[in-house]
């Protein structure tokens, strides 16, 4: 295909679909060799840090809640701990177990919708989870009934599904009853064994051999899998408290994207289901445990392309765990432990769906945003999705038609569930061939 | 005798899903539609719903739904494409419909706020407002919430495709609570609930989870065109000031919100600054 001496070649892809926000993709390769990746993201910034300054410190849950409609949760939960840290609330018992079951029913209602309607199409060869309905309706039904009983649990705990309202600092605002929770059941019990059904599904794909050399970063607890606590690790041995997490991770701006790219010791890191399960698999419940060990795939993997078969472990695992909690809940004797303001600096970190979700504030004397810091998972990611595109590309340089690599690239960028809103603060492909 | 009458199916409506600057989540309330998703995808044609899928049909569309308020020129000029693009053109939430919260810039210095979340802020091109859609174009019909409540949009859309004109009630949320019973979260625990001036849609969540309306249904009825009276936020912010003892920043903060952009909420929110400044 290449004519000529030297032979530029650029790869746009305008925006990339099935993600969350708005980006684009800018690849140069000059005599077949991949020159530059540029994620792009032009999703608009939107300045939550800024404008958190000077809001009391009750409202940042329902602020925050906004830089998300699909993991509002995340951005609440991060908040309220860190928050909890300056004025050294302790959230727990049931209200931490409440914690946990919302945050529960995110990963099931985000997860289910990745792997069913945005990324399970590019292994069946649709353009969506619509189109796929058309030949895979019993599979697109039962991941949009997975996806509602993730949200069964988000309205119940929190009165909707996107922007929740009743998480605070300090715990709720209302705390179900025990029959409420028990409602739940039967529907959850379906959920998990779809959830099996799922991880069989997905790892029957066909996954493309692709195994960079992936740094993950996830959260780790002394006995549990991680949702809201635990020391951040990395596979390089990296063990840290999210107080610390400033002195090693740095959040880099390039003059290309609104979102800013962030780094651990300088180096790119992978967070998210794929992390997590690497660094947790021994927390794992009974059912999601047989489950991958059923996929005959050996730990750890490194796949970008099987992050797939890890989101379905973790719903299947959420299942396991919101059935377990909602079997020991015993009502907390007040929805809300008391606060009493004092000023401070607080820092937490909690894995979001899509990884783990740093936030840094400090309050004044009378509960008053100061200063606040949000990085989130997608920001972390990025370099690692220019990495990984990087290695992908050369094995896509054969195909002539630039429309087939943009296809191929946007499959990659998928494998990570970018979500283009909170890192602004994602994607259009042009590769350039030179 | 004349030609038999044809009985071919009417042509399903083309809909495009158009996003601005948001969090995707009245969009997702699209995909929550579960239930009914993939039976709205057998009535209407979804041509262009990128954050769905790969295959982004051309317009014109029959409708556009338009998530997301403009925050950049690129933008400004976005927006008039999809206008000329579609027959009927719905903003969905309270970011395309209000400016949304990122409207906060609005009180602020944008340069100021860009110094703060970028290292460069010279990379960083944005406008120093974040206004509704119909500051830009004509919107043919809007759908407040933040979230949006995905019963109101399948009604609007069902009415739509039937040739029907939508209407959605804009009583205040206050009415919801004494209708379903909730005891009244402002008398009851002295919290500045904002349902006496709120839109309903959401079916009065927050105080059904124990907690003060927070606005995200913008301001109740008669606000913008239509019948009826602005709500009445100056005495619900006197009743927060006098009876509930907050201090003029923070009656100014209630309003300042979610929809804090939208005409009646911005000038009660403006004249409590007034009153900040003489105190």
């Amino acid at each position: 295909m290449a004519e000529g001496k030297h032979k530029t070649r650029t790869i746009k892809i305008d925006t990339v679909a099935r993600v969350e926000g708005e980006g684009a993709l800018h690849v140069a390769v000059k005599d077949g060799v991949v020159q530059d990746v540029e994620l792009r993201i032009f999703e608009p910034p939107r300045f939550f840090e800024a404008f958190l300054q000077g809001r009391h410190y009750d409202e940042v849950a329902d602020i925050v809640a906004r830089i998300c409609g699909i993991c509002p949760v995340a951005y609440q939960m991060s908040a309220v701990h860190a928050l909890e840290q300056i004025f050294g609330v302790q959230v727990t018992g049931a209200l931490r177990d409440l914690r946990r079951l919302i945050y529960c029913g995110e990963w099931i209602e985000s997860h289910a919708l990745h792997v069913y309607m945005l990324q399970a199409p590019d292994f069946l060869g649709y353009d969506s989870g619509i189109a796929m309905a058309k030949d895979h309706a019993n599979m697109v039904t039962r991941g949009l009934r997975l996806k509602k009983a993730g949200n069964a649990i988000m309205t119940l705990l929190g009165g909707r599904s996107v922007h929740p309202v009743s998480v605070k600092v300090g715990g709720f605002s209302r705390v179900p009853r025990r029959r409420e929770l028990e409602s739940l059941k039967d529907e959850l019990l379906w959920a998990r064994d779809a959830a099996i059904e799922t991880v069989h599904w997905v790892a029957g794909f066909e996954f493309p051999e692709f195994l960079p050399d992936s740094l993950f970063v996830a959260l780790r607890a002394p006995d549990e899998y991680p949702f809201n606590e635990g020391q951040i690790v990395s596979g390089n041995g990296l063990r840290i408290s999210a107080t610390e997490f400033e002195r090693h991770f740095a959040e880099q701006q390039v003059p290309y994207s609104n979102a800013l790219h962030c780094t651990l010791h300088g180096s790119p890191y992978f967070v998210g289901p794929l992390a997590r399960l690497n660094l947790n698999h021994d927390h794992l419940s009974p059912l999601a445990r047989q489950s991958l060990d059923g996929t005959g795939l050996a730990l750890s993997l490194r796949n970008p392309f099987h992050g797939i078969i890890a989101r379905s472990v973790e719903i299947l695992y959420a299942l396991e765990e919101s059935l377990r909690l909602i079997e020991r809940y015993e009502p907390p004797p007040s929805p809300g432990v008391p606060v009493v303001v004092r000023p401070g600096t607080g820092m937490a970190c909690t894995e979001a769906p899509r990884g783990i979700l740093y936030h840094r504030y400090r309050v004044d004397a009378d509960g008053i945003i100061r200063e606040a810091k949000i990085v989130p998972p997608t920001s972390q990611n990025q370099s690692r999705i220019e990495q990984d595109l990087r290695l992908f590309m050369p094995r896509l340089l054969s195909l002539s038609d630039d429309k087939e690599v943009a296809l191929a690239c946007e499959r990659v960028i998928r494998c990570y569930d970018p979500c283009i809103s909170c890192a602004t603060h994602f994607l259009r492909l042009e590769l350039d061939r030179d | 005798m004349g030609q038999p009458r044809s009985h071919s199916k009417p042509r399903r409506s083309k809909l495009g899903v158009f996003k601005f600057a948001s969090c995707d989540g009245c969009q997702l309330s699209i995909l929550n539609l579960e239930d009914d998703l993939l039976a709205l995808g057998q009535v209407l044609d979804i041509a262009y719903f990128p954050e769905a899928s790969s295959d982004m049909g051309a317009g014109p569309y029959d409708i556009a739904l338009v998530e997301g308020s403009i925050t950049t020129s690129e933008d400004a000029h976005r927006i008039l494409s999809v206008r000329e693009q579609a027959k009927v053109l719905i903003t969905i939430g309270a970011c395309a419909t209000a400016g949304g919260i990122q409207a906060l810039r609005n009180w602020a210095d944008v340069e100021a706020f860009k110094r703060v979340v970028y290292p460069s802020p010279q990379y960083i091109r944005s406008l120093t407002t974040s206004t509704p859609i119909s500051e830009h174009v004509r919107v043919d019909f809007e759908l407040w919430g933040c979230p949006i409540d995905k019963g109101q949009l399948l009604r609007v859309l069902t009415d739509l495709s039937a040739g029907v004109q939508p209407r959605l009630p804009s009583h205040p949320v206050c009415v919801d609570c004494k209708r379903r019973g909730i005891v009244c979260v402002m008398v009851a625990k002295g919290v500045p609930c904002l349902g006496p001036v709120t839109r309903t849609g959401c079916g009065a969540i927050c105080p059904s989870m124990g907690r003060d309306c927070y606005g995200c249904f913008g301001p109740a009825e008669g606000s913008t065109q239509g019948p009826g009276l602005p709500p009445n936020t100056a005495s619900l912010a006197k009743q927060f000031h006098q009876g509930l003892q907050l201090i003029p920043i923070e009656v100014l903060r209630r309003f300042r919100g979610i929809n804090g952009y939208v005409k009646p909420f911005r000038e009660e929110s403006q004249a409590w600054e007034d009153v900040k400044r003489e105190a």
